[in-house]
């Protein structure tokens, strides 16, 4: 006689291997950003009092002059509302879909013309140079601006480290690719990964940072952790977000957009009231921020930063070179 | 009987659907109350009123096929009325867009329709359903006699120009304009269908 006893879990009940891995990596995964921030960190940043927001507070950086008497876009805004197409395609995406994002370990590497190629981690990537509070206009291509306070480090200082060679004459950052952590990347929406460019005078502008942080707190993961370009007299697509690679070229990189809609975005980029795009006004834009009944703004030509970066393009017909 | 049944039923619950096509707008007020509309308002209550006008030029656009496919006068009961939500809904995203949005500052407006394909195809639209709102009443109905169904095929007009509106506004990801194209399409594919049946049917006799 067999007997055989009926088992007293359903199917259904069973967790299977792939959700069982999931809650494992995840939850090693929150476990190691805790550890491995505040490690990377330290001397740097002090946990906040409020640990289950998880923000991390940057205490050691330089007050500069920059953008001193704007009103700053809250907070909240900034950090609920952009474009971060590996997060979706939708401005309330990334503040949503990036909470798994993993910014540490992070390493960034360095090749093209230079000396040797080079690899940096991001905690050394912090001592390159002292910290800066940059006050900036963030104006995107689709009629919206804010005001964000930047945490950063200019990007000539990396450039110096990177010891660029004389055929360098542009820089090519290239962002993250990771369908698993950036679920946007799914869908082939931009040919991934993110790719931006700056020619060489434009990423040795004293304006243009690499930043680590904004309001005084190490970047959050939907404004492009752990480290992003900041080029403040360009549309908002030109900051690449999420860093891996940095590469020097001697060719105009073929950047993520242009490629997309190569009569829609050009390499500049220059924010510029007098070019228009053929599907928004470029000539106002709308402060966020603002509520209801703010009307729109001018848009300023460079997004007000003339007097620092006018002299760049000299000669330049800036409505053929958008 | 079922017709009758139907009939009566739209009948009774006319005033109902007449709040349930209110709520969109419901919902703006009790999140605009609550702020709850997000970091940039405006552009939530354009977008919100131009997506429940293409719903509602949709839903009046089916009301035809309904009764073509179920044999039943009643969807046609609703039809003024989707329509006239659609005019509503488009009312709001038109003055959204010149008040808040550009505080009637014309000679920006101005420019902004010419220069955009998608705002001069989505003014285009708003401005045809105007006649169409006007002689929407049951007297224009009469004092049209034959010529107002004539003029109230522009609504067809109206459809394709709001859905190239919607499509040519969008970036990059296509996918919610092009559920709308589709929507569309099926409902004149619906309508071509059923013309060519009943063409058969008179050509037999």
């Amino acid at each position: 006689m067999l007997i055989t006893k009926k088992s007293d879990v359903i199917p259904s009940d069973i967790t299977s291997k792939e959700n069982f891995e999931n809650r494992r990596t995840l939850i090693k995964a929150t476990g190691a950003s805790i550890v491995t921030a505040s490690g990377i960190f330290t001397g740097m940043l002090n946990r906040t009092a409020n640990a289950a927001s998880s923000k991390q507070k940057i205490s050691n950086f330089v007050k500069t002059k920059y953008g001193v008497d704007e009103k700053l876009t809250p907070y909240d805004d900034v950090t609920s509302y952009n474009n971060y197409y590996e997060f979706g395609t939708s401005k309330t995406d990334p503040s949503i879909e990036s909470r798994l994002f993993e910014p540490s370990p992070w390493s960034i590497s360095i090749e093209g013309a230079v000396k040797k190629n080079k690899q940096i981690g991001i905690e050394d990537f912090f001592r390159l140079a002292p910290l800066e509070e940059r006050i900036y206009r963030m104006r995107c291509v689709e009629g919206w601006s804010m005001v964000i306070p930047w945490l950063g480090l200019p990007l000539s200082k990396l450039i110096q480290w990177a010891e660029p060679t004389a055929n360098a004459k542009f820089v090519e950052f290239i962002s993250l690719s990771d369908d698993r952590m950036m679920p946007g990347q799914r869908i082939p929406v931009l040919d991934w990964p993110y790719v931006e460019g700056l020619r060489m005078d434009e990423a040795m502008n004293p304006l243009t940072i690499m930043a680590l942080g904004m309001y005084g707190e190490v970047l959050p993961n939907q404004n492009g952790a752990p480290l992003r370009l900041v080029v403040p007299w360009k549309y908002g697509f030109k900051g690449a977000k999420a860093i891996v690679k940095i590469r020097f070229t001697e060719t105009m990189p073929k950047t993520s957009w242009v490629k997309a809609g190569p009569n829609e975005y050009g390499f500049y980029a220059n924010v510029n009231p007098t070019v228009d795009h053929p599907r928004w006004t470029q000539s106002s834009e709308r402060r966020i921020g603002g509520g209801l009944f703010t009307p729109r703004i001018k848009t300023q030509m460079f997004n007000g930063y003339t007097e620092q970066v006018g002299q760049l393009y000299t000669g330049l017909d800036l409505s053929k070179n958008f | 009987m079922i017709d009758k049944f139907l009939n009566l039923l739209f009948k009774k619950i006319k005033i109902l659907i007449f709040f349930l096509c209110l709520i969109p707008l419901f919902r703006l007020f009790y999140l605009g109350l609550n702020s709850q509309l997000g970091a940039n308002p405006i552009e939530f209550i354009e977008r919100s009123t131009g997506t429940w006008a293409l719903v509602f030029l949709m839903l009046s656009l089916s009301m035809t096929p309904l009764r073509q496919l179920t044999g039943s006068n009643a969807y046609i009961l609703n039809r003024r009325m989707l329509g006239l939500f659609m005019f509503f809904y488009a009312c709001l995203h038109v003055l959204t867009y010149l008040w808040i949005d550009h505080y009637f500052d014309f000679d920006e407006i101005f420019k902004d329709v010419y220069k955009h394909p998608y705002v001069l195809v989505g003014f285009a639209a708003f401005m045809l359903t105007i006649p169409l709102a006007i002689t929407s009443t049951r007297s224009m109905m009469k004092r049209l006699g034959g010529r107002w169904k004539i003029l109230h095929r522009a609504v067809y007009l109206i459809g394709l120009l709001a859905v190239l509106h919607f499509l040519w506004l969008v970036k990059k990801d296509h996918t919610e304009p092009l559920i709308y194209v589709g929507v569309f399409f099926l409902l004149l594919v619906l309508r071509v269908i059923y013309k060519y049946r009943s063409y058969l049917r008179t050509s037999n006799l």
